[in-house]
């Protein structure tokens, strides 16, 4: 098989890489490699924001929120491999100053180019923003983000938004208000924007039909790299290469290499498959595609499901979300994963695909034990569908986790329900965190179905999800912890839901003082 | 799910204030503008100094060094084992590995195998006993990071080991009698009898229990060290460090060298909080001894869970306690035994621990007090300093037990507290013996209890709460006292180089290490001022042990204090001996040349302060000098555990208020009001930053940073961001009324400022007490809620079922 350079637009040109394992990191490659160390690394994992930078990709012509041609996303460089930029732009902390060059003349060096500090960098310095300034890069990265997606917009963040798209960066020095002041004095500076027109040359030449090859030694080993661009090659190559390691986002994946030092082989990367990526309504359905970033994916949720707002930005971080799959986080099975829960409540369909094979079944069915799907050899996810029909039934979702923002759930509850009057004519109770699979209620649901939805039936319900589950200890929660939650966050349901004297969210929710913009675009 | 703000709370305050009014609510910008033109060059919120290349990412931290060639990686091989003996390595496995070089163990270290600070009992590398899980047991050196970490995971199957169970808590030390120190007692007795006595014929009597968590210093930037072999057998070692003296020392002890053949240099920190003062010392060993090992540079930088793993927090606590009151709620007699999880070496636990009995007190004049402090030996990483060492842990047992008498008592606990407080003349001395003569605590409180609408906010939330079923909402105020110092009185020195050099720009050099405090921030304004010029002329550089030597550690808040005075000091000579020459040259009197906005002054004429420094060193004068500054009127007897050993104290005070849901224990910030007292400050947004940032730190120590160490194999199971939670800008609360007290030092501090490091890790006392207060909501103030710290959500839902049982 041949092997092609890894090419991506990096510091105002192309740059070709053969000689790196498929599995080096974004960062590692920054930091040792071209020697750009702004970018830091903190924890490793994707969880600190310290190693963030903006990947950009040449927008589709029906996209939305494309900056110039251009869709600007953050990540984390630290789980991000190196082949998985092929065809893309890496900016980094180091490209800012750059873009506010200005052409001087100087007696002594003639015209040369003098730098001086991005509105963002500019404003974190005049507010305060840095103390020990490890921290830093990866802000400036996030806020730049923001900066030129509502430039584009001719927008400006609200402070709660500016919080939620920095949910991903930690700082242990500011208490972070100097920060959001910054990403305020940001707009109020001279607009500084980035000229995409360049990158959008650039990357356009770089584009090539068929699928990206990359092949590296590893000690007497190769292992190889594979990006298809259609559903159809990817397909294929699943079937011809079962062993292989599928990966998408690399949030999860990422942590094996880095952590577990994992060997992942050959890998097949869908992340350049475009009809994978697909969010659309079809057939009085939500149709995700398993290549549909988290972000994506749960804002198109949360557009039609506004009690699923809070778990939409509670779900990791953006930079997560936005390398993070629908898919990804559906295949992986984790009991813990936040989507699983809230899918079943909605009672979704997983298309899966072998060949040209397709089938489907209901989540609900998917999983059958801790980490154990009804995948086969040669099988991928290819979508998630959801029914929109049911207008009157009531959607919830409850993340409970130690911290408000990018936090593992201790528990994760997506409920469904429909009154006929005032019973319970249909009913999911699906919860993650409380046994080996994400699961339904069965028996909570049954106490609840065909009985008046009243203070009794709820009780009745909680009794029964005590059998329903046998939850764990572990460092996130005790075993009583969520079982006794559990069973409140059904009362929760109740007084939220009930058909007379249901409370508005102020009386039931602590975050209902966080005035977020809900979902809204197309 | 999320709806628009609370009406209630955007009336009350500017909910959400945007950046020129939180700028306008926190710094004057016309006084400080007024200030500068008239030539001052501190009382001024000038940027950090390193700010313009920490948001272009071109701040050098230690990994960001270019390497030299030939650069080694180091990492290390964990003990997978908690408690144990070490009976076998089988090295040889790791040594075949692929590109690694090396691996070395205990008997590898040519000198002393200890890196404790004060007590030596802390190995290097593990000497046969295994005394916590992460315990460093071997290091490996290979051609690459990744190699080396992929080599030193394997520790596992090349590590024998007879394995005991793990002692884990402070309790199961405490009940087994084994700690790393003897105990610590301090008493004080201003009736017969003493504290048992009072409390027995106080009028009433409250005995209790109290659990508060350890906390992990989480700086962002991991430790690393980076070591060179120089010639004769020398070493210089780059290192991420708050000491880098004892640094000096640590590796010259394990490398069997002298102190002046060890170099140890650091420009700054990202971040370190008290993880870096005597911990970073265990990997600028090993980075040492690796690289006189294999004669090649050798860096150490860790994997994040692997710092997690080794290194040690902040000291969790356990309390038992007993009181006696009256129907005022002043305490008569208090008797507390406090133990420690200090982990399995000494470290800076007795320190933490005396600085913990010191803070017991916090604002309150306790009469009779009876204190018993127990450093518990267990098998955990070895706790060490974190902001506040110790005084939050102290202070914070006597904010729950005011909290308690107020409940039981029916009174509001702001009263309570305000009972209690220090008087100015009488009622003023510690049980430690010192007098409180600079108190300001009830003119600060009486000063925030109006700014933040205390009362009319407590009769609003208690509206609330009667009709609200789920929600409750609960507000605190709670007031600090911090003594400034180090408790040894030797530590409370330090040494500054100043140099002036023809160009008229200015370098200064000091023993005080930055990790973002503002500290070379601080020392450079503190040498403009002194020399009348404008802050782009300083510059301050590495802290280096070969220009100032002997230095203490950048700690107990002491670190402009300290290094302000020495550079003061410096900068006034050389200030001095221009003013001689500027009186020489153009007439007049010394004593009448003005140095301000780099201009002088002299006898009728206005010159450049660089044509004055020119023309000085034509006429031969010494245009650098060093500095000194030994803090004056200090003492402390160890053995009796009296003295004065603060030179001043710091105030502060909080009202925070939350809600809570009683389904689920979620709880949120809703409003934070903040009057703390940084005396007659240098930099102001500095030390703003620095209240603000204690204040979400503490906070997050009190709530959602939660250590778990599995019951069976000891591991410690929260060991990354993953599962640590430290705050994020969503916990900030969108109210947050942030501002510093009017007021000089009364000590001839620098400049009169006080030190603001570590006091402000107070003030989220308010966050904790404002939880308990809307748990204690449930029963309607009835019942005390058992709540434990970190409040977390868990913790709070076990409160409210406590309370509710209660009931």
């Amino acid at each position: 098989m041949s092997t092609q350079p890894i090419r991506f637009f990096h510091q105002g040109r192309v740059v070709d890489v053969s000689d790196v394992h498929p599995t080096r990191t974004v960062l590692d490659w920054l930091r040792e490699d071209a020697r750009c160390t702004g970018t830091k690394e903190g924890c490793n994992e994707g969880d600190c924001g310290a190693c963030t930078v903006v990947i950009g990709e040449l927008a589709a012509p029906e996209a939305v929120g494309t900056v110039g041609g251009l869709q600007l996303q953050t990540v984390n460089a630290c789980i991000q491999f190196l082949p998985t930029l092929h065809g893309k732009a890496l900016f980094t902390v180091e490209d800012l100053k750059r873009q506010c060059g200005k052409a001087v003349d100087t007696e002594q060096h003639g015209k040369h180019a003098v730098q001086c500090l991005h509105p963002v960098q500019q404003a974190l310095v005049e507010c305060h923003g840095s103390q020990c300034g490890f921290c830093t890069p990866g802000f400036v990265m996030s806020l730049w983000s923001s900066y030129e997606h509502h430039q584009t917009a001719g927008t400006q963040p609200s402070r709660q938004q500016l919080a939620d798209e920095l949910s991903g960066n930690l700082c242990r020095c500011t208490g972070y208000r100097p920060i959001l002041d910054a990403g305020q004095r940001m707009f109020d500076l001279p607009a500084v924007r980035l000229d995409t027109q360049p990158v959008v040359q650039a990357l356009t030449a770089l584009q090539r039909e068929g699928t990206f090859e990359y092949s590296a030694a590893a000690g007497a080993r190769t292992d190889h790299f594979h990006a298809p661009k259609t559903l159809a090659e990817l397909a294929a190559l699943r079937e011809r290469m079962p062993g292989a390691q599928v990966l998408a986002g690399s949030t999860d994946v990422g942590l094996w290499v880095n952590k577990q030092f994992r060997d992942l082989g050959d890998i097949i990367y869908v992340g350049d498959v475009a009809e994978m990526k697909v969010v659309d309504e079809r057939n009085g359905e939500l149709y995700i595609g398993a290549g549909a970033s988290l972000e994506d994916a749960w804002r198109a949720l949360a557009q039609r499901f506004e009690g699923l707002t809070d778990v939409w930005l509670r779900f990791a971080s953006p930079p997560i979300r936005n390398a993070g799959t629908m898919g990804g986080n559906v295949a992986n099975g984790s009991p813990i994963g936040d989507s699983p829960p809230v899918l079943m409540a909605l009672d979704a369909q997983i298309e899966l695909r072998q060949g040209a094979r397709v089938r489907r079944m209901p989540l609900v069915d998917f999983y059958v034990d801790y980490m154990k799907n009804k995948l086969e050899p040669g099988e991928f996810v290819q979508a998630v569908s959801v029914p929109l029909s049911v207008a009157s039934r009531r959607v919830r979702a409850y993340k409970i986790s130690k911290r408000f923002d990018c936090d593992i759930s201790a528990l994760c509850a997506g409920f469904s329900i429909e009154l006929d009057g005032d019973v319970v004519k249909e009913v999911r109770l699906a919860y993650g965190g409380m046994a080996a699979i994400v699961k339904r209620a069965a028996g909570a649901e049954a106490a609840l179905l065909g009985k008046p939805f009243a203070q009794a039936s709820v009780d009745a319900a909680k009794q029964a999800l005590a059998q329903d589950f046998k939850p764990l200890s572990d460092m996130r929660a005790s075993a009583a912890y969520r079982l006794q939650v559990a069973q409140n966050l059904i009362q929760r349901l109740w007084l939220e839901t009930r058909a007379a004297d249901a409370l508005p969210v102020e009386a039931t929710s602590v975050w209902s003082v966080m005035p977020h913009v809900v979902a809204e675009g197309a | 799910m999320n709806k628009p703000i609370d009406a209630r709370l955007l009336q009350t305050a500017e909910a959400f204030a945007d950046y020129l009014k939180n700028a306008a609510a926190r710094i004057d910008v016309a006084a400080e503008a007024k200030a500068h033109g008239d030539g001052a060059r501190v009382g001024i919120s000038r940027p950090h100094e390193s700010a313009q290349l920490h948001v272009a990412g071109e701040a050098t931290y230690i990994d960001d060094i270019p390497e030299l060639a030939g650069t080694l990686h180091c990492a290390l091989g964990l003990s997978p084992v908690a408690n144990g003996r070490l009976t076998g390595m089988n090295l040889d496995a790791i040594r075949a590995i692929p590109g690694v070089v090396a691996v070395l163990s205990a008997s590898d270290i040519p000198g002393t195998n200890d890196c404790g600070s004060i007590i030596h009992d802390d190995p290097i590398l593990c000497q046969g006993d295994i005394r916590h899980l992460g315990q460093p047991v071997f290091a490996v050196i290979a051609e690459t990071r990744d190699i080396a970490r992929r080599a030193a995971a394997k520790a596992k199957s090349v590590l024998t080991i007879d394995a005991e169970p793990p002692v884990l808590t402070p309790r199961q030390a405490h009940e087994k009698g084994q700690y790393v120190l003897p105990p610590m007692h301090l008493e004080r007795t201003t009736n017969e009898g003493g504290a048992k006595a009072a409390i027995a014929k106080a009028p009433h009597r409250l005995k209790g229990s109290f659990d508060v968590g350890g906390q992990e210093q989480f700086y962002l930037e991991g430790q690393i060290s980076y070591a060179i072999p120089k010639e004769a057998g020398a070493m210089h070692v780059y290192c991420s460090t708050q000491h880098p003296s004892e640094m000096q020392h640590m590796v010259a002890h394990a490398l069997h060298l002298h102190a002046n053949e060890v170099h140890v240099e650091c420009r700054r920190m990202g971040g370190g909080f008290g993880g870096k003062e005597s911990q970073s010392g265990l990997f600028a060993c090993v980075a040492a001894i690796a690289a006189n090992h294999v004669k090649r540079p050798v860096k150490l930088r860790l994997d994040r869970d692997d710092d997690f793993m080794i290194t040690g927090r902040r000291h969790c606590f356990w309390y038992e306690y007993e009181v006696g009151y009256d129907d005022e709620g002043h305490i008569l007699g208090a008797e507390i035994t406090m133990v420690s999880r200090a982990g399995h070496s000494a470290d800076l636990s007795g320190p933490v621990m005396t600085r913990a009995m010191c803070h017991f007190d916090n604002a309150y004049w306790l009469p009779d007090v009876s204190m018993h402090g127990y450093s518990g030996k267990t098998n955990t990483q070895s706790n060490t300093a974190f902001r506040g060492f110790g005084g939050p842990q102290g202070a914070i047992a006597i904010e729950n037990i005011m909290d308690t008498v107020a409940r039981k008592l029916g009174r509001d606990p702001l009263d309570v507290r305000r009972t209690n407080f220090y008087g100015k003349t009488e009622r003023n001395v510690t049980p430690y013996e010192q007098v409180v003569s600079d108190n300001i605590i009830d003119k600060l409180v009486t000063q925030l209890e109006d700014s933040s609408d205390y009362r009319a906010r407590r009769a609003a939330v208690e509206a609330f709460n009667a009709t609200s079923p789920v929600l409750k909402r609960g507000i605190a105020l709670a007031p600090l006292k911090f003594g400034i110092s180090f408790n040894v009185k030797h530590f409370n020195q330090a040494g500054a180089l100043v140099h002036v050099y023809t160009d008229g720009s200015i370098l200064v050099n000091h023993g005080g290490t930055e990790m973002g405090q503002g500290l070379n921030t601080k020392v450079a304004q503190v040498v403009a001022h002194e020399l009348g010029v404008s802050f782009e002329s300083v510059r301050a550089t590495a802290t280096d042990t070969t220009k100032v030597a002997n230095t203490s550690a950048t700690a107990a808040s002491t670190g402009a204090d300290l290094n302000g005075k020495a550079a003061q000091d410096a900068a006034r000579q050389i200030r001095e001996r221009l003013a001689a020459c500027a009186a020489a040259r153009h007439g007049g009197e010394a004593s009448a040349v003005r140095f301000a906005n780099d201009k002088v002054e002299v006898n009728g004429r206005t010159i450049d302060f660089a044509t004055l420094v020119g023309e000085a060193y034509i006429d031969r004068v010494q245009l650098w000098s060093d500095g000194f500054y030994a803090t004056p009127g200090l003492s402390w007897d160890r053995e009796k555990m009296k003295g004065n050993p603060f030179y001043y104290f710091a105030y502060g005070a909080a009202v925070s208020e939350v809600v809570i849901d009683t389904l689920t224990g979620e709880w949120k910030l809703l409003r934070a009001d903040i009057l703390h007292d940084a005396g007659r400050s240098l930099n102001p947004a500095v030390d703003i930053g620095q209240v603000e940032g204690a204040f979400i730190q503490g906070m997050g120590w009190l709530t959602t940073e939660e250590l778990v160490w599995h019951p069976q194999s000891g591991k410690l199971t929260t060991h990354a961001p993953s599962t640590y939670k430290i705050p994020t800008a969503n916990d900030c609360p969108p109210v947050f009324n942030v501002q510093l007290f009017e007021g000089d030092n009364f000590q001839d501090s620098i400049h009169r400022s006080k030190a603001v490091g570590e006091p402000p890790l107070l003030l989220p006392f308010s966050v904790f007490y404002a939880i308990r207060d809307a748990v204690s909501a449930v029963a309607n103030h009835k019942n005390d809620p058992p709540l434990r710290a970190p409040a977390t959500s868990e913790a709070i839902l076990d409160a409210i079922t406590a309370v509710q049982s209660a009931a």
